[in-house]
């Protein structure tokens, strides 16, 4: 106190400014590195296109891998990544969707549900290198769906399990409690108010977690390893549209495969120069897409949010 | 009346039985993919238990916690887990040392500085950094930064942890942040206008009223980087070598637990050999880690929630 009092007029102005200055500086700071951080993400996207720039071509999304760089392409991985990717929102869409829904609408507050929300969030902090141990010993030894498109697109749901159901508990919070007051007292069940009032509003929220979840499916690499897909695949999974009756055949279920980040990865790890231009050039689709996907997944939000006035 | 009995003849009141009785089978599907969360965490610990049960019926525990060398794919094989648990270490450790400055000053910056829309543009931009895939930070570890360590520093091996970590680090920043502004945001603002009141200024109020206000929420967000950084595999397989390496110097090249698992799937193991037993040893004790430090998340995020 007694220096604070012997302090002149001055010397406090002094200090001061001189707080003041320090928090000019901080600012400074953050900003530069919040920006830096951006820049990075902007620099490596060109980056990869500017190394792999020779590469795009009809060619290189037409041919099966090869020995030779200059030959080889995406075609056996990017359908591999887009069959697996069906099987993945196929089965974690409605288990997600159906969880949520029992967690948010149905679930009593009692040390049951307690034990299936603990597990929903622990699930999301495991590595996913540990989902692709567990899917190796029951989906491909256990189970026999041995390393098939089956096999990675039910690991790859298990993943985006916690995210599609966290997305969806959010948006099925946010629909106020008097549109499902309203629909109780017109003698609706439990069941036909979720259905038809609580879910349609829920929509945006449910599809924008379905994307986040396949733009970090899409991009996954060690679980898919990990249960033995092979990089070198030179053929296509059987059709599912046959000629004959039935029409549809699910072959392609259970057929090996390959997927684009297997096939960066192979790429980037060949001590021969001249695959990192093929791996710069999947690693910008790979890029493109994980980042146009998290796009849409923001846009629908931001729109959802702004057409809805309750 | 008529109306009435008209009704009950159509069957409407058997209809309500019939509506009340799909409830409940509804409910019951609903239960049983709220299950599947459950089903998967019991599946992980039971396959995990039950291949490494296997893995130490040959090995024993002491080995492995004690041995320095860990080569089960050699002929002289030997079983000890330090080396992979040291390279996840060192590699988590660079990681920190970029991810938690780094993170902290941006969730300090968007928090207590930033105006409400520059936050709102920049953050969901800022997540994009976590949302890049793996493998193509890999690609950016070796392939980029690893070059540009060596302009400075010659003698650095084309594989090592350091470029690996720096990059794991990067990652992970959008997840430190986020936590940590979150629980930042959570300080109440009648904490703020007292130490401004007092003469303090922004900055003097985010260092020392509301970082401490935050602790529990930081360190949790602390304690979740971790865990991804433990966790993470394809940055490390690319770019730090898959050689294990009983050491803590990032500048050598070494490999974590979960390059090893990659290491051993590249290659075809026959089902029940113990090459193929050790990867879910590997497996086992990551996953105690990565448990560890989320359980220690979990309760401090809990705790943050409900400390005003």
């Amino acid at each position: 106190m007694a220096a604070t009092a012997q302090m002149t007029l001055e010397e406090i102005r002094r200090g001061l400014s001189w707080r003041k200055q320090l928090d000019k500086v901080f600012v400074l700071i953050g900003l530069v590195i919040l920006f830096a951080c951006l820049a990075i993400l902007a620099l490596l996207f060109l980056d990869l296109v500017r190394d792999g720039a020779s590469r795009f071509g009809w060619s290189f999304f037409t041919s099966f891998p090869s020995r030779k760089a200059v030959n080889a392409g995406i075609l056996s991985a990017s359908v591999g990544t887009a069959l697996m990717m069906f099987v993945t929102a196929l089965v974690a869409l409605p288990v997600g969707v159906a969880a949520a829904i029992y967690l948010e609408e149905y679930a009593p507050k009692n040390w049951f549900t307690g034990i299936i929300e603990i597990n929903v969030t622990n699930l999301a902090g495991v590595p996913s290198i540990i989902y692709g141990l567990l899917a190796l010993g029951l989906f491909v030894y256990q189970f026999g769906f041995g390393q098939s498109i089956l096999t990675g697109g039910l690991t790859l749901a298990l993943l985006i399990l916690p995210i599609i159901i966290v997305a969806t508990r959010e948006s099925l919070r946010s629909v106020p409690k008097a549109i499902r007051e309203a629909a109780y007292g017109l003698g609706a069940t439990r069941w036909e108010v979720t259905k038809d009032h609580v879910l349609p509003y829920s929509t945006g929220g449910i599809l924008t977690g379905l994307i986040l979840g396949l733009s970090r499916a899409i991009g996954e690499t060690a679980p898919i390893i990990t249960i033995g897909a092979l990089a070198f695949i030179a053929y296509l999974p059987p059709s599912p549209v046959t000629s004959e009756f039935p029409f549809l055949s699910f072959e392609w279920l259970m057929s090996g495969f390959t997927a684009m980040p297997i096939q960066m990865f192979n790429w980037v790890s060949r001590p021969d120069q001249a695959f990192q231009a093929n791996a710069a050039a999947a690693g910008a689709i790979l890029l493109g897409m994980t980042l146009a996907m998290n796009a849409v997944a923001i846009f629908i939000r931001y729109r959802f949010r702004k057409k809805i006035n309750w | 009346m008529t109306q009435a009995k008209a009704l009950a003849s159509k069957g409407a009141f058997s209809s309500i039985r019939y509506r009340k009785n799909r409830d409940r089978i509804v409910e019951l599907l609903l239960l049983t993919a709220g299950l599947v969360a459950v089903f998967t965490t019991a599946a992980i610990v039971f396959i995990l238990v039950y291949e490494s049960s296997a893995f130490f019926d040959h090995v024993s525990i002491r080995d492995f916690l004690t041995d320095t060398m860990w080569t089960p794919l050699f002929a002289d094989a030997r079983y000890g887990i330090m080396p992979l648990v040291a390279g996840t270490l060192t590699v988590t450790g660079v990681a920190l040392l970029v991810a938690i400055p780094l993170g902290t000053i941006i969730a300090i910056y968007l928090s207590e500085f930033a105006s409400h829309r520059l936050r709102e543009t920049v953050k969901p931009v800022l997540e994009l950094l976590g949302a890049v895939p793996t493998v193509v930070y890999g690609y950016f570890a070796l392939l980029m930064v690893t070059p540009m360590l060596q302009k400075i520093w010659p003698e650095l091996p084309g594989f090592n942890m350091l470029s690996a970590g720096l990059v794991i680090g990067l990652m992970i920043i959008p997840y430190v942040a986020t936590v940590s502004e979150d629980a930042m945001r959570a300080v109440p603002r009648y904490m703020r206008e007292g130490s401004y009141a007092m003469g303090a200024t922004k900055l003097q109020t985010a260092l020392r009223v509301v970082v401490p206000g935050a602790f529990s929420g930081l360190a949790a967000a602390y304690i979740l980087g971790i865990s991804r950084a433990v966790g993470e595999t394809m940055v490390v397989a690319i770019a730090a070598g898959m050689q294990p390496n009983l050491t803590f110097n990032p500048t050598e090249p070494a490999a974590t637990i979960t390059a090893f698992i990659v290491q051993v799937s590249l290659g075809d193991l026959p089902h029940g050999s113990i090459g193929y037993q050790s990867i879910f040893a590997a497996g086992l004790v990551l996953m105690l880690f990565t448990l560890v430090f989320n359980v220690i998340g979990f309760f401090l995020t809990r705790r943050f929630r409900e400390a005003y």
